[in-house]
């Protein structure tokens, strides 16, 4: 499902990273542990197609993305990768629905305003439809961010420190809803993070 | 959420930031809008009351004021000749003229010029008559349709004349005999339209009777149907303000009558077409001045849409990046980028072209006595058109470099700094 080979990535002028080799089966949920500066941003991108690694492949749904031409790339990820941040970012000018919306269309997908619904009404964030991005709280960003990863029923999720800006309360709450969301889509999940108090949540960890 | 759609979003989203170059846009196409609206509906007036006049005879003076006095009704006459002189030129059987009409200018009603002619004045501009008839004797009058409408005259309505072309309470003949409405014309968009037309002796009635209040009689009335009889080139003893002359052919001859007559009488002659296009060439100056500066205006504002987009990129760089993840191509951004910058363009052109409508409408109000035509705010010109692509254009090539920049945006490190 997801899969890495002998993966090594260099910024101009700096050493080279190797990343060991990873294969997450569909529907497995894992964390990637490591402390700033060890690279795990790097993988993440590395892994969702945002940087394109000096040697080695990534392997998502069969499909080796590292050799996708630019274009394709920018689609594949759009359909079959969901990507969440350690802060949601938003189209400011857009509303909650209308941003999942985007989501949707980028990807080459019909706008279903149904599934919006529906999804938002399991994160609890039906009155939110119509709000403006900013007047959310972080936690609710959070949760409108999984939102996002999710509406196009990806077969990857990445998330980058999804809980690394939230206090324990909502960051447990974010953690639960990104399993059970990409449970109910029957995605990979990956997470990577240094926040410690997510070690014993997930079986599956690997350390960088 | 289609890319125009998502375009006037952002642009509506940061209304502050665009304002700038949205007034500045529709100042500069406004303006040139403006411009062309005006010099449109100007010379096409100008054109249309030719009326394939060849030839204006009156007194010595300006002959673009002349021009401008006996066909467009524009500026004071530049004096009176006496029949006597002009003789030759009323009487029928001229060689080389086809129509001559005598013109009496000087008196006015409510701002609206009252003109002593002939009725062959109608052909000259193919005007018709509406309702009621041609005047039949003195102190009749024919009214122009916009006259007639503003004035709210109506068949057998009468009223006294003013003295002088502006309306003055002072002025008015309130002694002389009334004036009576017979005919109303049919709008022809030309100069008639605005004049209150009658026969040329009820000019010199009206003043006639003043001069000769205390000395004479009003016995005069009795000769009114004399005085309509009699050709008009046997009243020596009167004067008129100009002659409308139309020649049989433009010939060598004819050409030659115009130098003759400034050389070797004490009248002047004057071609509409030559003192039109003098005044065409005066008035440019001035235009050309105002295009330029609309131009420049234009071009600032075109450099301030390429400032406030290029600004915005910075505000939106993380904005854009998630674009890409969720599956955008460049491509896809720098079409976005460039849509911004034309639907300002756009928005602009219409706020602009909108303006400068509205504008025309309220000036051409106040232009309406002044120019005696009236203008419109609801009439579009072909200008507009390329206007629209000119502002298009404009909006493009102010988008293009930010445009790229967005577009050449390095997802990775973008997010990561997020």
């Amino acid at each position: 499902m997801l899969e890495t080979t002998s993966l090594r990535y260099a910024y101009p002028g700096q050493e080279v990273i190797a990343f060991p080799d990873l294969n997450f089966d569909k529907g497995q949920h894992g964390l990637i542990l490591g402390q700033s500066g060890s690279g795990k941003t790097t993988l993440l991108h590395l892994l969702g197609g945002l940087l394109t690694p000096r040697q080695g492949a990534v392997t998502v749904n069969g499909v080796n993305i590292s050799a996708l031409p630019a274009s394709r790339l920018d689609q594949f990820r759009g359909r079959n990768i969901g990507i969440i941040f350690q802060r949601a970012h938003f189209i400011g000018s857009l509303s909650v629905g209308e941003n999942l919306i985007l989501a949707q269309h980028l990807a080459g997908l019909k706008p279903d305003w149904d599934r919006v619904a529906e999804l938002l009404g399991r994160l609890n964030l039906s009155h939110k439809i119509k709000s403006a991005p900013d007047q959310l709280s972080i936690g609710e960003q959070q949760r409108v961010a999984i939102a996002r990863a999710i509406i196009n029923h990806p077969s990857v999720i990445l998330a980058d420190e999804p809980t690394s800006a939230l206090d324990d309360h909502n960051a447990m709450d974010v953690i639960h809803l990104l399993e059970e969301q990409a449970a109910s889509v029957q995605a990979t999940l990956l997470v990577v993070t240094h926040d410690s108090r997510l070690k014993n949540k997930f079986p599956l960890q690997i350390q960088l | 959420m289609s890319l125009l759609g998502l375009s006037l979003r952002n642009i509506l989203h940061k209304p502050l930031r665009t304002t700038l170059s949205l007034i500045l846009f529709a100042l500069g196409v406004g303006l040139i809008a403006l411009l062309f609206l005006i010099n449109s509906q100007l010379q096409e007036k100008f054109d249309k009351n030719l009326a394939s006049i060849d030839l204006v005879i009156g007194a010595k003076g300006s002959p673009l004021q002349l021009i401008l006095n006996s066909m467009y009704h524009i500026d004071a006459p530049t004096g009176n000749i006496p029949i006597q002189e002009a003789q030759a030129f009323l009487r029928p059987g001229h060689p080389l003229i086809e129509t001559a009409i005598p013109l009496s200018i000087g008196d006015s009603y409510r701002a609206h010029r009252i003109v002593g002619t002939q009725p062959e004045i109608l052909e000259l501009y193919e005007a018709r008559l509406a309702e009621g008839k041609m005047w039949e004797s003195p102190m009749e009058v024919v009214v122009g349709a916009a006259a007639a409408a503003n004035l709210d005259l109506k068949l057998g309505d009468t009223f006294n004349s003013s003295h002088g072309l502006i309306q003055d309470d002072d002025l008015i003949h309130s002694d002389a005999p009334l004036f009576k409405v017979t005919g109303i014309l049919e709008p022809s968009g030309a100069v008639l339209d605005q004049l209150i037309l009658t026969a040329t002796p009820s000019v010199w009635l009206v003043h006639d009777h003043e001069e000769a209040d205390e000395d004479h009689d009003h016995a005069a009335e009795t000769d009114l149907a004399a005085m309509m009889q009699k050709p008009l080139h046997e009243f020596t003893d009167q004067s008129i303000t100009s002659i409308l002359i139309r020649f049989k052919g433009r010939n060598f001859q004819a050409l030659n009558m115009q130098r003759n007559i400034n050389e070797n009488t004490n009248l002047q002659a004057a071609t509409p077409a030559i003192e039109i296009n003098r005044l065409y060439a005066m008035l440019g100056v001035g235009a050309d001045a105002l295009r330029t500066l609309a131009m420049v205006i234009v071009l600032v504002s075109g450099l301030s849409i390429f400032i406030s987009l290029y600004a915005s990129l910075k505000d939106r760089k993380y904005e854009l990046a998630l674009m890409r993840v969720m599956g955008a191509s460049p491509a896809k951004i720098i079409a976005l980028i460039l849509t911004e910058g034309i639907l300002m363009a756009v928005l602009g052109y219409l706020l602009g072209t909108g303006l400068s409508h509205l504008s025309m409408e309220v000036l051409g109000s106040r232009m309406k006595d002044a120019y005696q035509y009236s203008f419109t705010g609801f009439a579009w010109v072909q200008e507009e058109a390329w206007l629209l692509a000119g502002a298009i254009a404009i909006g493009f090539v102010a988008a293009i470099i930010p445009a790229i920049q967005a577009g050449k945006t390095d997802i990775s490190t973008t997010l990561s700094e997020g």
